[in-house]
C-alpha cells in the first residue's frame, strides 16, 4: 500500500543518489573541512579541540578495544529498562487521565508542580533511594521519558474528533470496542510522536545521569577520557552518542509508519 | 392541521415519526438565536420524505432532533407512539460529511457499528451491505482511497446495516458532483425500495426532493417553520422534464423565491 513509485525508474537512480548525496552532504563536508583546517593549521590545542583523523583514529581504537560497545551496552541497557517502564505508565496513566475527567482533575495540580523539575535535579534524591549504580539512572530516565508520553497519550485522547464520537454515540458503540477501534487508533499518532520524543530524552537523561556519576555507561566513558585528557575520546565517544540516538528514532520512525497507514504525511511544498 | 394528520392516519396506519410543535433555541455567547419555531408534521412507513429550505435554516438541528444527538428543545417528539430518549438503532443517520473513521477500512467502519449477536455470518452480512451500495471490491479501501460518493455510499450503508426504520439523511449527496448525485439519487431510490424502510431526507435542492420525496416539507428561512407540504404524486420512475415534474419544481421555487 505504501510502495514508493520513485523505485521504478531504475535507469534514473544512480544520478538522484548523486544528487541526494550532493544535497544531504555538502554541510556536513564543509564542516569536517573547516574543523580540519581549524585544528591542523596549529591555531587550536589538540586537547581543546582534536582534529576529525584523531577523532576518527580514538573511534576505531575505542571501538576494537571493545570499551565504546560495553559501554553504549550498559546505556541501552538502562535506556531500554527506563523508557519501557515510561512508556507502560505513560500510556496507562495517559489513557487513564485522558478518559476520565474525573481523575485529571484529581491528578492535575501533581503533574503541574512535577513537570517543570528537570529530571537530572531528581538525581540526589534517586541516588539515595536506589544507589548510584543501575537504580537511579532507571529512575532518572524513565522520570525523563514519562511526561512527554503521558502527555502526548492525553493530548492525543483530546483530541479526538467530536464528529467521530458523535458517530459511535449515533450507532452505539459498546465502549470497549469505542475505545479500542475509536479512541486508541486516532490518538495513536500523538502517543507515537510521545514515545519517539520520549526516547529522545531518555537517550540525553541516562547520558546526562551518567556524566553526574557511577563507573560505566557512554556518559562515564566520556568523564573518564576528559580526566585522562583524550579529548578525542570525548567527542569519538559523542559521536556515538549522536549516531545511537539517530538510530533509535529512525527505528521509532520506522514504527510509526508502519502502525500508521491511513494516514498521509505532508512532505513540504 | 390537526384535520390533515387525521386523515393521514386514517388512510395510511399510525405514523413512523410523529413531531407536534418543536421549538428549539441556541444560545451563543448570551444572544439567542430559534433555530425552529413550531415544527409539526409527520413520517409514515415506507414514506420517502423530504425536507427542503434555505442553508442555515436549521434543517441540520431538526436532523439531530431526530437522531437523538440533541436532548435541549421543546415539543413533542415520537417515534412509533414513544418519546424518543437519545440516540437508538432504530434510526440510521447518514450526516453532512461522510463522518467514516479513517483509521479503519469499508469493512471495519460497518463492523464498528454493527451490532448482531450471531458472529458466525457477520462477515457476510457486512459483504451485503457492501454489495447493496455497489462497492464490492472496496471492502479493504481505506476512506482516503475512496470518492467523495464512494464514501458517502460506506455512510449509507452502516446507516442501514442495523435495519433501522427511519433513515435520516442530512444534504448526504451536497457535496458530490452534479453527474455523481444524479446517479446517487437514482442508488437511493433502488435501495430504498429494496430494504423497504422510510427515508426522512435534508435537502436544499429543489430537483432532488421532487425527484425523491413522496412528501416534501418546506422549510422556511430563520427561524424555521412550515412554509408548506407538498405531496408529490407523481409516479415512478420519475422523468426530470416531464410537465408534472417541472410544474412541481416550478411551484416550490416560486415559494422558495418569496422570501
Ligand atoms: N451548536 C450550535 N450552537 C449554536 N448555534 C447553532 C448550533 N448549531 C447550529 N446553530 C445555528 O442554528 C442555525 C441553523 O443551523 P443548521 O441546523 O446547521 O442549519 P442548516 O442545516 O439548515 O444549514 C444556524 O444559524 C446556526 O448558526
Ligand atoms: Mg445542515
Amino acid at each position: 500500500m505504501a510502495t514508493v513509485l520513485r523505485g521504478e525508474h531504475s535507469e534514473n537512480r544512480l544520478p538522484a543518489m548523486l544528487d541526494t548525496i550532493g544535497k544531504k552532504g555538502l554541510l556536513p563536508i564543509s564542516f569536517l573541512l573547516l574543523w580540519h583546517w581549524i585544528t591542523t593549521s596549529g591555531r587550536v590545542k589538540q586537547i581543546l579541540l582534536p582534529s576529525p583523523e584523531n577523532v576518527f583514529l580514538a573511534l576505531i581504537e575505542t571501538l576494537s578495544s571493545g570499551e565504546l560497545v560495553h559501554h553504549l551496552e550498559t546505556s541501552l541497557v538502562r535506556v531500554m529498562e527506563g523508557f519501557a517502564l515510561a512508556a507502560f505508565l505513560g500510556i496507562g496513566l495517559g489513557m487513564a487521565l485522558g478518559l476520565s475527567p474525573l481523575l485529571n482533575q484529581m491528578a492535575e495540580g501533581v503533574i503541574q508542580l512535577l513537570r517543570p523539575i528537570p529530571p537530572i535535579a531528581w538525581l540526589p534524591l534517586a541516588i539515595l533511594w536506589f544507589g548510584i549504580e543501575e537504580g537511579s539512572k532507571v529512575f532518572i530516565i524513565t522520570l525523563g521519558a514519562f511526561f512527554p508520553i503521558f502527555l502526548n497519550v492525553l493530548q492525543g485522547i483530546k483530541q479526538t474528533n467530536e464528529n467521530v464520537v458523535e458517530v459511535a454515540r449515533v450507532f452505539k458503540v459498546p465502549w470497549p470496542k469505542f475505545i479500542l477501534k475509536v479512541i486508541v487508533p486516532g490518538s495513536m499518532p500523538f502517543v507515537v510522536a510521545g514515545l519517539r520524543i520520549g526516547l529522545g530524552y531518555a537517550w540525553m537523561c541516562v547520558v546526562a545521569a551518567e556524566l553526574s556519576g557511577g563507573m560505566s555507561g557512554i556518559g562515564y566513558m566520556l568523564m573518564d577520557s576528559r580526566a585522562l585528557a583524550r579529548t578525542d575520546r570525548v567527542l569519538a565517544g559523542m559521536l556515538a552518542i549522536g549516531a545511537v540516538g539517530k538510530s533509535m528514532d529512525y527505528l521509532l520512525q520506522w514504527f510509526e509508519r508502519k502502525i500508521i497507514r491511513w494516514r498521509r504525511f505532508y512532505n513540504g511544498i | 392541521m390537526a384535520a390533515l394528520l387525521q386523515r393521514d392516519i386514517g388512510s395510511r396506519g399510525a405514523p413512523l415519526l410523529c413531531l407536534s410543535n418543536v421549538f428549539k433555541k441556541y444560545v451563543n455567547n448570551g444572544q439567542e438565536l430559534i433555530a425552529l419555531q413550531d415544527l409539526s408534521f409527520s413520517v409514515f412507513p415506507r414514506e420517502f420524505v423530504c425536507i427542503l429550505g434555505p442553508s442555515g435554516c436549521g434543517k441540520t438541528t431538526l436532523l439531530r432532533i431526530i437522531a437523538g444527538l440533541e436532548p435541549d428543545y421543546q415539543g413533542m417528539v415520537t417515534l412509533e407512539g414513544e418519546p424518543i430518549r437519545g440516540p437508538g438503532l432504530e434510526r440510521g443517520i447518514v450526516f453532512q460529511e461522510h463522518r467514516l473513521l479513517p483509521w479503519l477500512t469499508v469493512n471495519e467502519n460497518l463492523e464498528l457499528v454493527l451490532h448482531k449477536s450471531n458472529n458466525g455470518d457477520r462477515r457476510e452480512f457486512i459483504h451485503s451491505y457492501v454489495e447493496l451500495v455497489g462497492l464490492s471490491g472496496f471492502e479493504d479501501a481505506y476512506p482516503s482511497q475512496l470518492s467523495g460518493g464512494m464514501a458517502q455510499r460506506v455512510a449509507i450503508a452502516r446507516a442501514l446495516i442495523n435495519k433501522p426504520r427511519l433513515l435520516l439523511m442530512d444534504e448526504p449527496f451536497g457535496a458530490l458532483d452534479a453527474l455523481t448525485r444524479l446517479r446517487m439519487q437514482q442508488e437511493i431510490l433502488r435501495i430504498w425500495t429494496k430494504e423497504k424502510t422510510t427515508i426522512l431526507m435534508v435537502t436544499h435542492d429543489i430537483e432532488e426532493a421532487v425527484y425523491l420525496g413522496d412528501k416534501i416539507i418546506v422549510l422556511s428561512g430563520r427561524p424555521a417553520t412550515i412554509k408548506r407540504i407538498v405531496e408529490v404524486n407523481i409516479p415512478r420512475e420519475r422523468k426530470r422534464i416531464e410537465p408534472q415534474f417541472l410544474q412541481v419544481r416550478q411551484q416550490l421555487y416560486n415559494e422558495l423565491m418569496q422570501e
